[in-house]
């Protein structure tokens, strides 16, 4: 564990520098701290600071950026007879790089010597068994070419390692030196440690921006591909989905976000009516008692994890509306997982967003309006539907779009509770699919991620992005807009 | 006030009753809609519990028989010479066998019971039961000689007979390799002599998954493990910059672009759903960074990127709520901004801060979907050997150990599906009832 061990031993040396720092700047100050700029410590910690952040940032920069230089460069000396037919040079470096994992484990587990794989050479034949055996799983047999790429790959790969070691242990040496030297009574430690400790908040608020980023690029690069493929017409507008790993798929988004509507639209009949009234009753009507313990109550379906919900739509619900609509009974079911099966549960789920939010929201009309109503003879449901209703409509309306993006992303109910058929269908007692259920099958399978069966998940993933994007902005918006018209 | 001085003949409806203490039409209309309109609200507050109420009791109905199994307890005395004479066998658990079903059927007659059975009914209700037995007297050889109570446990089916999920209608005449029809019978008889009992299962506390041919043993134990590794990654990556980026959007950013930039941000990701969380991580972890498939250490890092807003959000909840007093205050005696922050604010937030992570990792405990996406539904079989290379070997999660097991046919790992919610779910509420235990503990009214 070399990496482990190097950062170990930049720690130890910040650390180090901690006390010779604060030492040092105590005796240039005669050891009386009052005759220091900053408190002792802010010495000590600038020791430290310079010795490590800048040699631990090296550090995390090159294992980021190592692979990609050992990978372009032994696909460089990769030998063009090791690209079979039907094969690509991606896929043929994904096996140079599993294989010189393989080895990589193997040599640690002390089950082979570097002597070993040298004397391999030519006789490759038991090499998959070996490293079968210290849980490394080839796909396919090792040719020599390969091997040949896998021991070029570990050279360069344990040349970069041993390169990045140095020149860490390097900085982190000159770190401490330059500051071991500039620590003296009148050198402003703390200003200086502030100033760094304010750049690694800095960082810190930047990863919210990285992840969006992350997530974009994820989704644009592989979406990309997936149009260089597939065209990009008849993924938006033809009305089949029927992927075949073999090729010749179809994949029209249509059907998979009408099932996603459908299931959400059902949803939110259930939630919004419910969510609604409860959050009136509670609001208005509820004495303290009452809502103290059914708030809580109500808020405890929202905390309970969604595979939850989807057992509960797969072995509770569905075979309960079976027995009703099933061929038992009325004779309009054929199977539990359906659409009405999914939305009801998703309904469920939905009831405390729709509720709480609401809530919150009638909460935050002015008591002055309700005095007004109650003032002019109002009863007070009339104050309720006429005053308070229409004022926090916009209010209302932003939670109902922010729970229908809820609806739209939500992944397990659906994957265990509406079926996998992709159709464009009224009826609700149908099996239908929505577009998460899909990104989860297309991705979870042993398909090669450069087919159009599985990159299409990036394009549905990047539709699914834009659209619940799109209603949170939209929602927030209203949101906002009505909190400012009343504060 | 002017309405008041004016006179009131003009613009009044005519009334039909003239006394105020009698309801006219007109208000017993209004007074029932007023009346309905509550019933409403009391039906939906009402619905939503009673829905909770079927979850709650679907949950527990079909999960807590998964902690409860059969075994069969037989009281056995092998001598030295039987030990002797079976070990010098070639098929020594066969042996052992021969010697299990003799003394079974001997405490059967004992107790009045007398039934024929062979071999391979033993194996189909027990299991390997001579492996078993072979085992423990070579580990223990001072057993030998001396009774000793062996405690087996039943096949799923037996398991399920006893519960009532299993019945005659499910096995044909002649049956299968599985369960045949007498079988029944000698289970009956076993559950008449006293020899079957229900015991808790730790199996499924403590052990891995299972085949589909061994249902029965089937355990959570390596998936929670799995868990707990990703919740430490959390842990360890979450807090402290969740909290650092906190600080300095509340505390230090300037009212700039820049600043609002992360805040839109931030809201925005705390709204992405789950999933498409998972795609970024399959892109980002393992297509561009090439971590290892299905290990904690990839989950760990976006149920990180997933809670971090959740967790920001919190932390700057409390800290606008520690007052600004406070922070005058450190100022007013020579403080620097970092040191108000440091030494004061930031301890007075902690209860808070530690209240929202502890929510924030329980949401992300219950989180399936993008697990799904990064490879942790691999089925595994066995503990990670040690820390490192539990971070980085492949395990699962209990959600996604729950999933798998519900996309199986076979009814046990229905079961098991239920029982794994419950444990999920203990875990949960554990995690809330800590959150609720510091708020009301360190919660403070400034």
């Amino acid at each position: 564990m070399p990496i482990l061990w190097l950062t170990v031993i930049v720690l130890a040396l910040a650390a180090l520098g901690y006390v010779i720092g604060r030492r040092r700047a105590l005796a240039s100050g005669d050891g009386r701290i009052r005759n220091l700029h900053s408190l002792p410590s802010y010495y000590g910690s600038y020791v430290a600071m310079m010795t490590g952040v800048p040699a631990i940032s090296l550090m995390l920069l090159w294992l980021l950026a190592q692979p990609f230089w050992v990978n372009s460069a032994v696909l460089a000396d990769l030998p063009v007879s090791a690209v079979a037919d039907g094969s690509s040079s991606s896929l043929v470096m994904s096996d140079v790089r599993r294989l010189a994992d393989g080895l990589d484990r193997a040599v640690a587990q002390g089950v082979m010597t570097e002597a070993d794989i040298d004397a391999m050479g030519s006789d490759l034949s038991g090499i998959r068994t070996r490293l079968g055996n210290v849980g490394v799983a080839l796909g396919s047999d090792v040719s020599t070419d390969i091997l040949t790429s896998a021991q070029d790959y570990r050279t360069k790969a344990a040349t970069g390692r041993l390169v990045m070691s140095i020149l860490v242990l390097a900085v982190a040496i000159v770190g401490f030196g330059w500051a071991y030297q500039r620590t003296h009574k009148d050198f402003r430690a703390r200003n200086v440690v502030e100033r760094g400790i304010r750049y690694v908040l800095i960082a810190a608020a930047c990863i919210a921006i990285l992840t969006t980023i992350g997530i974009v690029l994820s989704l644009v690069f592989n979406a990309i591909a997936f149009f260089r493929v597939y065209p990009a017409s008849d993924f938006f507008f033809s009305l089949t989905w029927s992927p075949s790993f073999g090729g010749g798929s179809e994949l029209g988004i249509l059907p998979l976000l009408w099932g996603t509507f459908y299931i959400s639209i059902i949803a939110l009949l259930v939630a919004v009516p419910i969510g609604l009234f409860s959050a009136i009753y509670l609001a208005e009507y509820a004495g303290p008692k009452v809502r103290g313990v059914a708030k809580p109550l109500l808020e405890v379906l929202a905390g309970i994890p969604t595979i939850v919900y989807g057992l509960f739509a797969l072995l509770t619900v569905g075979p309960f509306l079976l027995g009703i609509f099933g061929p038992d009974g009325v004779g309009w079911m054929q199977a539990g997982t359906a659409v009405i099966t999914a939305g009801l549960v998703m309904g469920i789920m939905l009831i405390p967003f729709v509720s709480s939010l609401s809530d919150d929201i009638i909460n935050a009309v002015p008591q002055a309006l309700r005095d007004g109503s109650y003032g002019l003879g109002a009863t007070k449901s009339e104050t309720i539907r006429q005053v308070i209703l229409p004022a926090a409509l916009p209010g209302i309306v932003g939670a109902i779009l922010l729970a229908a993006s809820r609806a739209i992303g939500e992944t397990m109910i659906v994957v265990l509770g509406a079926g996998a058929a992709a159709r464009l269908d009224l009826n609700p007692f149908e099996a239908m699919t929505t577009v998460t259920a899909k990104i989860v099958s297309q991705l979870t399978g042993d398909a090669d991620f450069s087919s159009p069966e599985a990159l299409v998940a990036f394009a549905l993933g990047m539709t699914l992005f834009i659209v619940t994007l799109g209603l949170n902005v939209f929602a927030l918006y209203i949101v906002r807009k009505y909190r400012e018209q009343y504060e | 006030m002017t309405d008041a001085s004016m006179p009131t003949a003009t613009g009044t409806p005519e009334r039909k009753v003239k006394s105020l203490t009698e309801i006219d039409a007109r208000t017993a209309k209004r007074n029932a809609a007023e009346k309905r309109f509550k019933l409403y609200g009391m039906a939906a507050v009402v619905t939503g519990l009673l829905f909770l109420v079927m979850l709650v009791t679907a949950i527990l109905t079909n999960g807590l028989p998964a902690f409860k199994r059969a075994v069969v307890e037989v009281e056995f005395t092998l001598t030295q010479d039987q030990f002797d004479a079976a070990e010098s066998k070639l098929l020594k658990t066969a042996e052992y066998n021969t010697l299990f079903i003799t003394a079974l059927s001997e405490t059967l007659r004992e107790r009045g019971i007398d039934r024929e059975f062979d071999a391979a009914a033993v194996d189909r209700l027990l299991g390997s039961v001579g492996g078993t037995i072979r085992a423990f007297y070579r580990e223990n050889p001072d057993q030998i000689d001396q009774p000793v109570a062996f405690e087996l446990a039943a096949s799923s089916r037996v398991d399920r007979y006893l519960k009532g999920t299993f019945g005659r209608d499910d096995v044909t005449e002649e049956g299968n390799r599985f369960f045949i029809n007498a079988d029944f019978d000698l289970v009956d008889d076993m559950r008449d002599a006293g020899l079957i009992r229900s015991a808790f299962n730790w199996v499924f506390l403590t052990g891995v998954d299972t085949g589909v041919d061994n249902p029965g043993g089937a355990g959570i134990g390596a998936s929670v493990l799995g868990s707990f590794l990703m919740m430490f990654v959390v842990l360890i990556l979450a807090l402290p910059i969740g909290v650092a980026a906190s600080i300095y959007l509340e505390e230090f950013a300037p009212k700039n672009r820049f600043t609002d930039l992360i805040e839109v941000n931030i809201s925005n990701l705390a709204a992405v759903p789950s999933i498409v969380f998972g795609i970024l991580g399959l892109a980002v972890f393992i297509q561009f960074m090439h971590l290892p498939q299905s290990a904690p250490l990839v989950g760990g890092l976006v149920l990180t990127l997933m809670t971090l807003p959740t967790i920001i959000i919190s932390t700057r909840a409390s800290l606008k709520a520690v007052p600004p007093s406070i922070r005058g205050a450190a100022l007013g005696i020579g403080a620097s901004k970092m040191q108000t922050v440091f030494h004061h604010v930031l301890p007075l937030a902690m209860p808070g801060i530690l209240t929202g992570t502890i929510i924030g990792l329980a949401q992300a405990l219950g989180e399936t979907a993008p697990l799904l996406l990064i490879g942790m539904v691999g089925f595994v079989a066995r503990y990670p050997d040690s820390f490192v290379g539990g971070l980085e070997g492949p395990n699962s999660a209990m959600p996604a150990q729950i999933y798998n097991w519900a996309a199986r046919s076979d009814a046990v790992f229905t079961e098991k599906a239920w029982g794994g919610i419950i444990v999920l779910l203990v875990f949960l509420l554990a995690m809330n009832l800590v959150a609720i235990l510091l708020r009301r503990k360190f919660e403070r009214r400034w």
